[in-house]
């Protein structure tokens, strides 16, 4: 089921090591893709970020994570997760800089989601 | 005499609620929590400077990814898929190769005792800015399927269990003879 309705259209990349995101409490998303069909005349077809339900900046990222953070039980801030979920075709330009942001939020348990590959 | 009340036939409804429920089942889509789990370093703090840690050059695999998706193993060209083998080959350097990184001998505890490993060794990924995040993910799993495979067959041989099956320090134990070294350097331009 879905976590929130997503405004960006994303294909999940494929990979063959993964795991599964334990605690739903404890993990926040961050979507990367193109605006869907509805929203692309207002935002345009370039990659864009959204958190919860809304379109945000990459520097918002910072904020965000550490609202949720705070948001948290004390014992378990430090085990939130950020899962990244982003279209495979998105270009690493992108991706690294959320990664710096999250860094410097000192989020740094995070997870590319993926789906299974079965073959080549 | 009582009024006859006319009864509906329900035999079915059991089929078909079954029916309903499987159909229900079928078409909901589960969004599956999975993902390639990675840990970031650290920030730098802005006040200090960015110094060049010096690797020695044997130590380094240099992990390169282009625009268009190109890989580029210690300045050859390679397919993803001989990726795995060569970072397998490189973690452990069986062989002592002097190209390959250098081995230090450290006690592990029972039941591995006293193994030979790459301590320092360090695997550099870097990535272009336009590279597609597909490539870049393909990349880090085969590094990180690289890792899982030598840790499975450390589990194997020493404890004879899969890897998964072991508890949390003997987990532990084996993790440190093939400690998770992946680093990634920030974006740069590398040409098209």
């Amino acid at each position: 089921m879905k976590e929130v309705t997503y405004k960006v259209q994303f294909r999940n990349p494929q990979a063959t090591e993964l795991t599964k995101l334990e605690k739903k409490s404890l993990v926040r998303y961050i979507y990367v893709g193109t605006p869907t069909a509805e929203f692309r005349k207002q935002y345009g077809a370039e990659t864009r970020i959204q958190l919860d339900d809304a379109f945000a900046e990459t520097k918002e990222i910072g904020e965000y994570i550490i609202n949720e953070r705070s948001s948290m039980k004390e014992s378990e801030q430090g085990l939130m997760t950020v899962s990244i979920k982003a279209d495979k075709d998105t270009k690493m330009g992108v991706i690294a800089d959320i990664k710096q942001e999250l860094r410097r939020a000192y989020a740094l348990k995070i997870s590319y989601a993926a789906t299974q590959r079965t073959s080549y | 005499m009582a009024k006859k009340i006319p009864q509906i036939n329900a035999s079915s409804m059991a089929d078909i609620s079954f029916l309903l429920l499987i159909f229900f089942l079928v078409t909901t889509s589960m969004d599956v929590n999975q993902g390639l789990a990675r840990r970031l370093p650290a920030p730098i703090p802005p006040d200090q400077k960015i110094e060049d840690k010096d690797i020695n050059k044997r130590n380094l695999l240099v992990v390169k990814i282009n625009s268009a998706n190109q890989l580029m193993v210690q300045g050859q060209l390679m397919d993803v898929k001989q990726l795995r083998e060569k970072a397998k080959e490189f973690i452990k350097n069986e062989n002592d190769n002097a190209f390959m990184p250098k081995l230090v001998e450290e006690d592990f505890g029972a039941p591995i005792g006293v193994v030979r490993y790459t301590k320092d060794h360090v695997i550099s990924v870097q990535n272009d800015v336009d590279t597609q995040y597909q490539a870049y993910l393909e990349v880090q799993n085969e590094l990180v399927a690289a890792y899982n495979e030598l840790r499975e067959e450390c589990a194997q041989k020493y404890f004879h269990k899969a890897y998964n099956e072991l508890d949390e320090d003997q987990q532990k134990q084996i993790q440190k003879v093939y400690p998770q070294k992946i680093s990634e350097a920030e974006p740069k331009n590398y040409g098209n």
